[in-house]
């Protein structure tokens, strides 16, 4: 929906369930984070999608690139710390198998952190995408995050490669530190 | 599984068995293009020697993930029965995933651990497995009931074929012997992911 159709404007994660949707990902898998939480329950209330928790991002990667290789395709989700476990499985999975996993990230660790273990491993998570010369898109706009999302999505199909989308605390407002 | 008196309790009375030979009796059970997905090193390359079926997959590197890759396979083709092969020490780095499969109840969905109690591809190390570590009262505690020994080879080849007959999941432990692999798997990952997904027929 354009952004001057009439109506509210859709939430960032509207939006993100809206191009899962219209690009037939139907398979979620999730490690819980609370930034991701109004996502994971728009997604768990629409019987489009196969969505369940898993007990390690790894996992969560794993039954993905299967799925994929069945005819289904999925995305992952996860908070920072969780993908600072993944970069065995997208060297010697996603990547090489060429399977286009998507993963998204709810970013911690930025922008008014609270916790120095998140603040540390945060750094770590460009440059492993850098050195993995891995697509990916941090959305810290509202009106950017349908055309990164959407093109994103297309363009690992077209190129059997996975891409990360990383939700800035610019978009989603982060967790915020209460005593 | 209603417990036939050919699946042992525990561990130790489970017959010690050649991997080759069980992996070459597994495949022979398989009538319906089942798929199966490999663990990495030599439960791969057995199943590579064992003969090359398009619905193989041989997953080299990601160490644990046989479960969850077959796991997927089972979510996005719910008519076809899928086989994760998978060693000790694999499964110990990534248990979680048992109790993920016990609450999908992914009926199709067969996982058979191949359990020699050692790391045997770097130098034979002994694993948790062999130091205590039951792996099928650790598949039952995580919600697959239907987990069980295989006594022997005669045992392992009837509850396959029940495992592919009735609904899982199901898991199946076999003791294996430290034997060399027959074969090495080819490895060509673009290669082998595209075959496995025309194997599936999502590629035609």
């Amino acid at each position: 929906m354009p952004l001057d159709a009439a109506g509210p404007e859709r939430t960032w994660y509207e939006i993100v369930r809206d191009v899962l949707k219209q690009q037939k990902v139907s398979l979620v898998t999730y490690v819980p984070d609370n930034v991701l939480r109004p996502l994971i329950e728009l997604i768990e209330s629409d019987p489009f999608f196969t969505a369940f928790v898993t007990t390690r991002e790894e996992e969560a990667l794993g039954i993905v690139a299967g799925a994929w290789m069945g005819g289904v395709h999925g995305i992952v989700l996860m908070q920072t710390s969780g993908f600072a476990t993944l970069p065995n499985a997208i060297a010697s999975l996603a990547v090489p198998f060429q399977i286009p996993v998507l993963l998204m990230v709810s970013e911690r660790g930025t922008l008014g952190e609270f916790n120095i273990g998140q603040a540390l491993v945060a750094r770590t998570m460009r440059p492993m995408l850098d050195s993995l010369a891995m697509e990916h898109h941090t959305l810290s706009r509202l009106d950017e995050v349908e055309f990164i999302v959407d093109r994103s999505i297309r363009q690992a199909v077209a190129t059997q490669a996975p891409v990360t989308f990383i939700l800035s605390p610019l978009l989603t407002g982060g967790k915020v530190f209460q005593k | 599984m209603a417990l036939a008196p050919n699946q042992p309790l525990h561990r130790e009375q489970a017959k010690i068995m050649n991997r080759f030979d069980i992996t070459k009796r597994m495949v022979a059970r398989l009538r319906h293009d089942e798929a199966v997905i490999g663990g990495i090193g030599y439960s791969n390359f057995d199943l590579w020697a064992a003969g090359r079926r398009p619905q193989n997959f041989y997953m080299l590197g990601s160490m644990g993930l046989a479960v969850p890759i077959a796991l997927g396979v089972a979510i996005a083709q719910p008519q076809r029965q899928v086989i994760a092969l998978e060693g000790d020490g694999s499964i110990l780095m990534q248990l979680g995933c048992l109790s993920t499969v016990a609450h999908r109840a992914q009926k199709n969905l067969t996982i058979v651990i191949l359990d020699n109690g050692t790391y045997q591809i770097t130098g034979g190390q002994k694993a948790a497995s062999e130091m205590g570590a039951d792996l099928i009262a650790i598949a039952r505690g995580a919600g697959i009931k239907q987990s069980a020994w295989a006594a022997d080879e005669s045992a392992l080849e009837e509850m396959i074929d029940v495992a592919l007959r009735e609904d899982g999941p199901w898991l199946i432990g076999c003791r294996i012997d430290t034997g060399k692999p027959v074969d090495t798997t080819e490895r060509d990952p673009a290669r082998i992911r595209d075959q496995f997904m025309r194997g599936l027929g999502v590629r035609g």
